[in-house]
């Protein structure tokens, strides 16, 4: 029985489809890991403290890249915290109140339109509202575009989470007599904090790279600026810029950049996942 | 959204059906009833689980719904508190009778009802958070109490629940890392801390090992000198042993209610019989 013609086309097989997706797997990491030696190769070496204590130079003069670290940081503050209360406000309707209903549904199908919407086009969006109506370019406005790419990515994520609480919990609480109000915000967010959090952090990942809405809307700028109704440098324009560039300090500066701002989501991305483990409630 | 199992698993002629229309019941008189349940028909949206329940729950004893999956006991149960509420395609008509009033007039204030009646869940529901925040949670809706009261409260429940022996050193762990046993009386304490006068144990120990079990009915038995208790079980054994009054159900309707010992040893009727000797269900 054990070597039935049978038997033996079930190994082949089985052998056959194992090398295809252990070939699959390694065909994708491949080009990550090329991704990451490319960065660290090109950039490891430029990374020194003066990155963060000095601005932008001109052509040809040492520098850092102070200015484009603090403006990305503010720019993204400001993303996180017009995106995340929205997110997860919506994403308590759907899930809480609305979630068999037909606005549900075409609120679902909006957002998962957005969470596709090419950046560029929302960075034209806000160049048109915003802008082209104040007349320059800001902070502001960058902020605005990323928490438009965010929102989307917490609501999805946020409702997913809340719908993984079970009903169970929802119908104990009200049991005991609690209002709706009471069971949302002290139960079920609690039951799923650890999932909410990683929704964030996977939509900070998500906007600390965007580069496409940025150029329409902070655009960019050499010197050191904290005013956020002004132009403001970023990370993703800045590498763009300096990457474009002839000179070569600009360029090292570019793929120290690079190097940082993978890192930095790469940090994120761990934590976030750290955090889906050990705190959601759903283990 | 998830609703208690209904689904009618049992084939069933219309002659016994017939019959169980026809039959006259036994009379089972309740002095001073607790609650009373007249003419109760519940829908799950267009269809009925319940048909004309009428029913009267003694006050401090145990009064067991049995019955087949399906039969509509859960059912009946979670209409005493309104639970079904949450669910917007659920409905009951009928009278359920609690100090005079009709709990399912559309007036009634469903806070202070489940105040007063409280209900624990076939899965042990402990909140994402600290034994003694679980018992807190529910405390915290209705009264303002010093932090010592509120410790005293907190010790208070767990004794009665027989788990403060257990769990006094870890009050401040999270209520979900208990075993399945300790995670359901935290949930009875949590239901008695906040004093009601009802307890509404929907299969209480259906999902526990048998020694929690044991604990679980042990507890039912002393609980019964201070609260009202109906629960709903599937098990035939356990209604013997912990309950007083028992209801048998059948396909929705209510086909025999009588005191325990009356209806296991001398049903009236012959579904009852068939299902208490096993012969199906």
């Amino acid at each position: 029985m054990a070597r039935s013609p049978r038997y033996l086309r079930r190994r082949l097989v089985n052998g056959a489809n194992l090398s295809m997706s252990v070939l699959g797997t390694l065909f994708g990491l491949f080009w990550l890991v090329w991704l990451l030696w490319t960065l660290v190769s090109h950039g490891l070496r430029w990374l020194d403290l003066s990155l963060f204590s000095q601005s932008t130079p001109p052509p040809v003069t040492p520098g850092g890249i102070a200015n484009a670290i603090v403006g990305s940081l503010l720019i993204t503050l400001v993303g996180v915290v017009v995106g995340t209360p929205i997110g997860i406000l919506a994403a308590t309707w759907l899930a809480e109140f609305g979630r068999h209903s037909r606005l549900a549904a075409v609120i679902r199908f909006v957002n998962d339109i957005l969470l596709s919407a090419p950046s560029i086009v929302i960075g034209v969006f806000i160049y048109a509202v915003v802008v082209a109506r104040f007349g320059h370019f800001s902070g502001w406005a960058g902020g605005l575009a990323l928490a438009i790419i965010m929102l989307p990515v917490v609501l999805r994520t946020t409702e997913d989470m809340l719908k993984l609480v079970p009903d169970q919990m929802r119908e104990a609480a009200a049991a005991l007599g609690a209002p709706r109000w009471r069971v949302i915000v002290t139960v079920v967010y609690r039951g799923a904090l650890g999932g909410i959090l990683t929704g964030v952090l996977l939509g900070v990942a998500r906007i600390s790279g965007e580069t496409a809405p940025l150029l329409f809307t902070a655009l960019n700028n050499q010197f050191w600026s904290t005013d956020m109704n002004r132009p403001i440098a970023n990370l993703p324009v800045m590498i763009f810029q300096f990457a474009m560039s002839p000179y070569d300090n600009w360029q090292h500066l570019a793929w120290a950049a690079a190097l940082l701002i993978t890192l930095a989501i790469l940090v994120l991305s761990l934590v976030a996942r750290l955090l889906i483990h050990s705190r959601s409630f759903v283990k | 959204m998830s609703q208690p199992d209904t689904t009618l698993t049992h084939a069933v002629s219309p002659e016994v059906l017939a019959g169980a229309a026809r039959a006259p019941l036994r009379k089972t008189v309740i002095e001073k009833p607790r609650l009373s349940i007249r003419q109760l028909n519940f829908f799950y949206g267009s269809f009925q689980a319940l048909r004309d329940i009428n029913l009267d729950v003694a006050e401090r004893q145990v009064t067991a719904f049995i019955g087949p999956s399906g039969c509509g006991k859960s059912t009946l149960l979670r209409a005493l508190n309104r639970i079904y509420d949450l669910y917007p395609e659920q409905r009951a008509t009928g009278e359920i009778l609690l100090d005079g009033a009709n709990i399912l007039d559309r007036a009634q204030d469903l806070n202070s009802l489940r105040a007063k009646v409280g209900m624990v869940f076939q899965k042990p529901t402990p909140f994402p958070m600290s034994v003694y925040d679980n018992i807190a949670f529910g405390v915290r809706l209705y009264e303002r109490l010093s932090r010592s009261k509120m410790d005293d409260r907190v010790e208070w429940a767990l004794r009665k629940a027989a788990l403060w022996e257990e769990v006094k050193d870890k009050l401040r762990q999270g209520g979900t890392r208990l075993s399945g046993g300790q995670q359901q009386r935290l949930c009875i304490a949590r239901a008695i801390a906040v004093k009601p006068e009802v307890l509404l144990l929907d299969e209480p120990a259906s999902a526990l090992d048998p020694i929690s079990t044991l604990k679980i009915e042990e507890l039912i038995a002393e609980l019964k000198s201070d609260y009202t208790i109906v629960i709903v079980t599937h098990n035939m054994q356990q209604a013997a042993r912990v309950s007083d009054y028992t209801a048998f159900m059948y396909l929705g309707n209510l086909v025999e209610y009588a005191d325990t010992s009356t209806l296991f040893t001398n049903p009236a009727r012959k579904q009852t019989e068939d299902y208490i000797t096993g012969r199906y269900g």
